[in-house]
């Protein structure tokens, strides 16, 4: 068991043919993710590797039966990429492209609400279930199969710190996976929440949130009502100046709202463990889990 | 991005929306002349990008030609000090000069997006003229907000529902509807994450102006505008983060005495929260990204080391895409060519990471290796 991904999964990759896509395509594939499909409309009829190519999101769909699609096409392109993915009917699609325009995610947004793909990013690392299937950017020896943990995050990089130091004290993941550090995503906390608090395999969370906006205050509203999993937490950004952008769209404090410290409170009083050094998540985790 | 109100007002014009008369003065041999082609009373606006410039001193409002060129002599060059500037303020190199219209009634109006509910929010008072934020909270029942579905568009009912709102009498209303409809296109065409005029002002001709412009764009949408990225001022922003961007560096300063380097935004952040908890203050945020190379390592410890408050840097890498290895030979590079001479505490972990700190050990170096995170916060106390 794991959550949105798990060996059935058949991976299409959008933009397969990039300097990009070819790099972490091939990453996925020696992680042992079921590659099935890739595309690149002109491209039609080559292949990457051993993988067909094709012009069309819904060719590759026809043709390999993909379920789910990981994007990595530049930010002009992007949106668009999406919304032919959910029309092609995927069950999943995983946007890691940074820099899209807002105004594009809005329309995305709306445009694929009511429609059965899940949006997962973008500007967000991807999602792996680890030693099952990887779809993403992230270092696959760092994480460890067999659960108990799973892991949300905001966050590329931090996540991986994280899951190193779950790894380093012998707790394993379940699924893993980072939601984006755009101010407009698909998938949001509470429906990951939600997901592991469903998983049999998973039995505690780990959450990584960052200053900005309010999606952390109403996870942790969410989790003191609807999880009886434990639940460690931890934000980033304490120590972020006020009104700047911390390198994530999504990341800024805006007249005092989407502070680390009122996210961190707002943790606190609905139960969640809270961690405050992040040398000291695996050790928490440890305490807390076992 | 910001853009002046200058520059907004451009936009304004653009679109049809109608701004006071108004002329640009950038400098004091210009003053006298502009001032004789105008008619009192004229307002005399400080072109700064930070907020607050009103109650800093950078606005006035003259009742004679004479009082005009008075105010714009003292405000332009002046050091502005605004709440949102620091002490030493900002240099005014721009002025605007605007004829005053006769005003019977202020409101505000601003468009945004609403990133929890994904839509676009405009957002009304009759309470024009004054901070936004304030009315929010004194008097909430003045604000209306009406949220428009980016694929809709606009829709009659909504500015309905605004005029209705605002109280405003029927040849009113038709100047606000189709300033409305002009400023909601103008957001969505130059991809504005907000746009606010505050005051609009009502005119005994039942004229709707916009006496203030803010727009800000979204700068990952620039690459669609590119006239609109040829307004970016950065003669505002720290010398070292205009640098900083030319290297595709994503580099925030701050006032601290801890330089550091980190791949990822958010791995950053924690990271600049780690050295605080280690009883030391962060000099700066700067993420060098995921696919960052040794040229890039290199440009971030130029800019690192040009902050002179800088007395220790911290390197903190998880590789992924970004391999150990290649990491530490950017820093090793680096380190000799800028001969680097202060401490520098590297923790690394990810991909090729045995082969990264043997990089480092042979170097010859004084490059101090960190385990783990908990290791690296003592260190960077020891070096203090």
């Amino acid at each position: 068991m794991a959550i949105f991904i798990d060996h059935n999964t058949r991976v299409l990759i959008q933009g397969i043919t990039g300097k990009e896509g070819q790099f972490h395509t091939r990453q996925c594939v020696q992680y042992g993710t079921n590659i099935v499909a890739g595309v690149t409309p002109g491209k039609g009829g080559q292949k990457m590797d051993e993988i067909p190519v094709f012009n069309s999101v819904a060719a590759a769909c026809r043709e390999t039966g993909a379920t789910a699609s990981m994007i990595l096409v530049p930010p002009p392109f992007a949106a668009e990429a999406i919304l032919e993915a959910v029309d092609a009917g995927v069950e999943l699609a995983v946007c890691i492209t940074e820099g899209i325009p807002v105004l594009d995610m809005l329309r995305v947004k709306n445009g694929m609400a009511g429609k059965k793909t899940r949006l997962i990013g973008p500007n967000c690392p991807g999602i792996i279930t680890p030693g099952t299937c990887k779809i993403g950017i992230m270092p696959g020896p760092i994480h460890m199969p067999g659960g108990p943990v799973g892991v949300v995050s905001r966050s590329g990089t931090l996540t991986y710190e994280v899951v190193h130091q779950l790894t380093a004290v012998g707790l394993g993941q379940t699924t893993c996976l980072g939601i984006g550090g755009d101010p407009i995503n698909g998938t949001n906390f509470i429906d990951c929440l939600s997901a592991f608090q469903n998983d049999a395999e998973t039995r505690a969370v780990v959450m990584v949130g960052e200053i900005g906006g309010n999606a952390e205050e109403e996870a942790a509203a969410w989790i003191a009502k609807n999880m009886d999993k434990p639940v460690v937490g931890f934000i980033a950004g304490l120590t972020a100046p006020p009104g700047r952008r911390m390198g994530h769209a999504g990341a800024i404090v805006s007249n005092g709202q989407g502070t680390a410290a009122g996210k961190l409170a707002a943790m606190r009083e609905n139960g969640i463990h809270v961690c405050e050094k992040l040398g000291e998540l695996g050790k928490l985790c440890k305490t807390v889990f076992i | 991005m910001k853009i002046h109100e200058y520059q907004a007002k451009e936009l304004f014009k653009e679109a049809g929306i109608v701004v006071p008369a108004g002329t640009l003065c950038s400098n004091k041999g210009e003053i006298a002349a502009i001032v004789s082609q105008m008619s009192p009373p004229l307002a005399v606006k400080a072109q700064v990008l930070a907020g607050g410039r009103g109650k800093g001193g950078g606005v006035v409002l003259a009742g004679s030609k004479e009082e005009a060129s008075r105010a714009a002599e003292s405000i332009l060059g002046m050091q502005l000090v605004t709440r949102q500037t620091g002490a030493e303020g900002v240099l005014v190199q721009k002025l605007l000069f605007e004829e005053g219209v006769k005003v019977r009634r202020e409101l505000y109006l601003s468009i945004l997006v609403d990133r929890e509910r994904a839509d676009i929010v405009i957002i009304a008072s009759s309470a024009g003229g004054m901070d936004i934020e304030t009315v929010a909270e004194e008097s909430p029942e003045q604000i209306i907000t009406v949220h428009v579905n980016p694929l809709l568009d606009l829709q009659g009912y909504q500015v309905r529902e605004l005029i209705f709102g605002l109280s405003l009498e029927k040849a009113v209303a038709k100047s606000f509807a189709d300033l409305l409809n002009k400023l909601y296109s103008l957001f969505m065409q130059y991809d504005c994450s907000m746009v606010e005029i505050n005051p609009l002002a009502v005119t005994d001709a039942d004229e709707v102006i916009a006496l203030d412009a803010k727009v800000d764009i979204d700068s990952n949408s620039l690459y669609r505008h590119p006239d609109i990225g040829e307004m970016h001022d950065t003669s505002e922003e720290d010398p070292l983060e205009v640098a900083a961007a030319e290297h595709g560096l994503n580099y925030i300063r701050l006032d601290g005495t801890i330089g550091s380097m980190v791949n990822g935004a958010g791995l950053a952040m924690a990271t600049m929260d780690l050295i605080k908890q280690a009883g030391i203050e962060p000099a700066n945020f700067l993420d060098v990204g995921g696919g960052a190379n040794a040229e890039m390592v290199e440009n971030g410890f130029r800019i690192i080391m040009s902050d002179p408050n800088v007395r220790g840097i911290f390197i903190n890498i998880f590789g992924g895409i970004l391999r150990c290895d290649v990491l530490a030979e950017g820093v090793v590079a680096a380190a000799r060519k800028l001969d680097l001479s202060l401490p520098v505490v590297v923790r690394m972990e990810g991909t090729n990471v045995d082969e990264g700190k043997k990089i480092l050990a042979e170097s010859g170096l004084d490059l101090i290796s960190a385990g783990d995170l908990s290791h690296a916060a003592s260190l960077l106390t020891e070096m203090i």
